[in-house]
């Protein structure tokens, strides 16, 4: 890795960071992240397919109250340097680098989030020094300490991705190499079955008796090969539009008292 | 009276701009209330011109708050009308913009989990990472415009309404809207989860549960073929109609074959429950996905994954 590529990854962590706790323009995601650092290393097509399949696990990744999810700042970036350290010299196999670097990253995840919340304790002192800015009415003091809070949640990346960057590349691939297919492809095996996580997190999240006959449509209509992802959002939207309208008339119905539409079943209540 | 103070559109966009650092100093005392302060800024700026009015609402605006990210721009645009009534002499309370400010942070939160987080969020991801998976960059291309496109308009047309209808808007919150929005990205959330768990968990159970000699005319005779062009040729015809079966004179079925005759993705979606049950029995999600880890090399040292 050149100058200009470290420099440039540090850049980009430090996007990612920010981004990890601000959760607007989502540089913190994989595809987002590890793109951007497998372009600006010469390696954008591996980048590509690593944030994908890092994607595909980070999903259901959302903090919302107080369940806690793996840190996707951390997982993608350092995962993406790990994996390009490793292509370094071309004789590592492709494959393999994705896959090692997924499993290395789910660990570092853990290590994102408890640098988390210790940006987040920071901070407290931070609105402190707000607190008294806003006493003597001084806009820029307030504002300088939200930049200072945001760049400290960049810098929470940037740090441990400057440091990865000076790992020589010459170990991660004797790392890779050396290592038997049973841990190469056992690591494999486990990332394909670690995002039913972040899915089961979802579900969790949304889980109602009503919604999960959904959940079952979805899943025997994704057997069918030739529909799209696009092609199953619209069926899925058109499922909602119809059910809610539904619910909607039934309301109505329950409402105006006699009509329910089912004239047997008026009689039977009449009787 | 003075002439009227209003806030121009210039100052409401670069509320709606500072809006995206809300989180920036999210901290464990009072959360969001660093980013919400330095959103009002601009407004402040131009509501308040003396040095006490303007103190008092910085420090009016620095109390508890903690919201949704996106969701949280119909309330700074409600509490922008509110201070700009205030602003112009009504009897707008401190107590009434903190109101305002807690009764709806609950509430729109309720919704903008489910609908930014849990369903478009995983939609387009999927989206994005299924193209990116084969190496093209339209999926992360796709993933990052599409989704700033929906946040922004959302995020400034939001902002727009909550600071035209003002007050009013409490009044719609229970109007049973955000009830429905919620049941419609729940519904939409859980059939595309279904989905993904088909297509995207894989398990693979390798033991052979059984090897039979195929008939004659089950599988391609390699030995019989013509040569050259002529034999690829045949060998392709038969390919089509046999299937991936009819490249050996063996037929192996191992346990995912039979599982897959069930239904495709029966092992996923039983995986996914579990690790449902798992995350409600309050096991980190962490943990979980390290002991994937662990039970897939495991699975491959002793072969049967």
């Amino acid at each position: 890795m050149g100058g200009i590529s470290i420099v440039l990854v540090v850049l980009v962590a430090f996007l990612a960071g920010m981004e990890g706790i601000l959760d607007e323009f989502q540089f913190h995601q994989p595809l987002v992240a590890c793109t951007l650092i497998g372009l600006v290393t010469g390696h954008p097509t591996e980048g590509i397919i690593l944030g994908g399949s890092l994607q595909m696990i980070a999903l259901g990744w959302a903090n919302v109250g107080a369940a806690v999810a793996p840190d996707a700042a951390l997982a993608s970036v350092a995962s993406a340097i790990i994996m390009v350290k490793g292509l370094g010299d071309g004789t590592a196999d492709v494959t393999t680098a994705i896959s090692t670097s997924i499993a290395l990253a789910v660990p570092l995840s853990v290590a994102g989030l408890f640098l988390t919340m210790l940006c987040r304790t920071i901070a407290i002192p931070m609105v402190h020094f707000m607190d008294s800015a806003a006493e003597q009415g001084n806009f820029r003091g307030v504002e300088l300490w939200q930049l200072l809070a945001i760049a400290l949640q960049g810098v929470r990346i940037a740090i441990p991705a400057a440091m990865l960057c000076m790992i020589p590349a010459e170990a991660v691939t004797m790392m890779l190499n050396s290592m038997p297919d049973w841990l190469a492809g056992g690591m494999a095996v486990g990332g394909g079955m670690v995002a039913a996580v972040g899915y089961a997190m979802v579900i969790n999240m949304m889980a109602t008796a009503e919604v999960w006959p959904f959940f079952v449509l979805g899943f025997v209509l994704a057997c069918i090969g030739d529909l799209t992802l696009i092609g199953l959002g619209a069926i899925g939207i058109a499922l909602a539009l119809i059910y809610t309208g539904l619910k909607d008339l039934a309301k109505q119905g329950g409402g105006s008292g006699g009509g329910s539409g089912d004239p047997l079943g008026d009689i039977l209540n009449d009787y | 009276m003075a002439e009227e103070i209003k806030l121009t559109q210039q100052d409401r966009m670069a509320v709606c701009w500072r809006h995206q650092f809300l989180q920036g100093s999210w901290n464990y005392e009072r959360m969001q209330n660093g980013g919400w302060c330095y959103a009002m800024i601009p407004a402040i700026k131009r509501l308040y011109s003396t040095k006490e009015e303007q103190a008092a609402a910085l420090k009016r605006h620095l109390e508890f708050y903690n919201t949704h990210p996106y969701v949280s721009a119909p309330i700074i645009g409600v509490t922008l009308a509110l201070e700009e009534e205030r602003a112009n002499g009504a009897p707008v309370e401190d107590t009434a913009i903190q109101g305002v400010k807690v009764g709806m942070m609950g509430p729109l939160a309720g919704v903008g989990d489910p609908v930014f987080w849990f369903t478009v969020r995983p939609i387009l991801g999927a989206l994005g990472a299924s193209m990116a998976m084969g190496g093209s960059i339209v999926g992360p291309l796709l993933f990052f415009v599409l989704w700033n496109l929906i946040r922004m308009a959302f995020l400034w047309y939001t902002q727009e309404f909550g600071y035209k209808v003002g007050s009013e808007i409490a009044k719609d919150l229970s109007g049973g809207l955000l009830g429905k929005v919620t049941e419609m990205a729940s519904i939409l959330g859980m059939f595309i989860i279904g989905a993904l768990v088909q297509r995207w968990v894989s398990i693979g159970f390798t033991p052979v549960v059984s090897t039979v000699q195929q008939s004659q005319g089950a599988y391609i005779d390699w030995e019989s073929l013509p040569a050259g062009v002529e034999g690829i040729k045949a060998a392709l015809e038969q390919y089509a109609t046999l299937g991936a079966a009819g490249l050996s004179v063996d037929k192996v079925t191992t346990l995912q074959d039979n599982l897959n005759q069930l239904i495709p993705g029966l092992a996923a979606v039983l995986l996914t429950l579990l690790c449902c049950r798992l995350l409600k029995k309050n096991i980190s999600p962490i943990a979980i996905i390290l002991a994937l880890f662990a039970v897939g090399i495991v699975g491959r040292f002793f072969g049967f994954m």
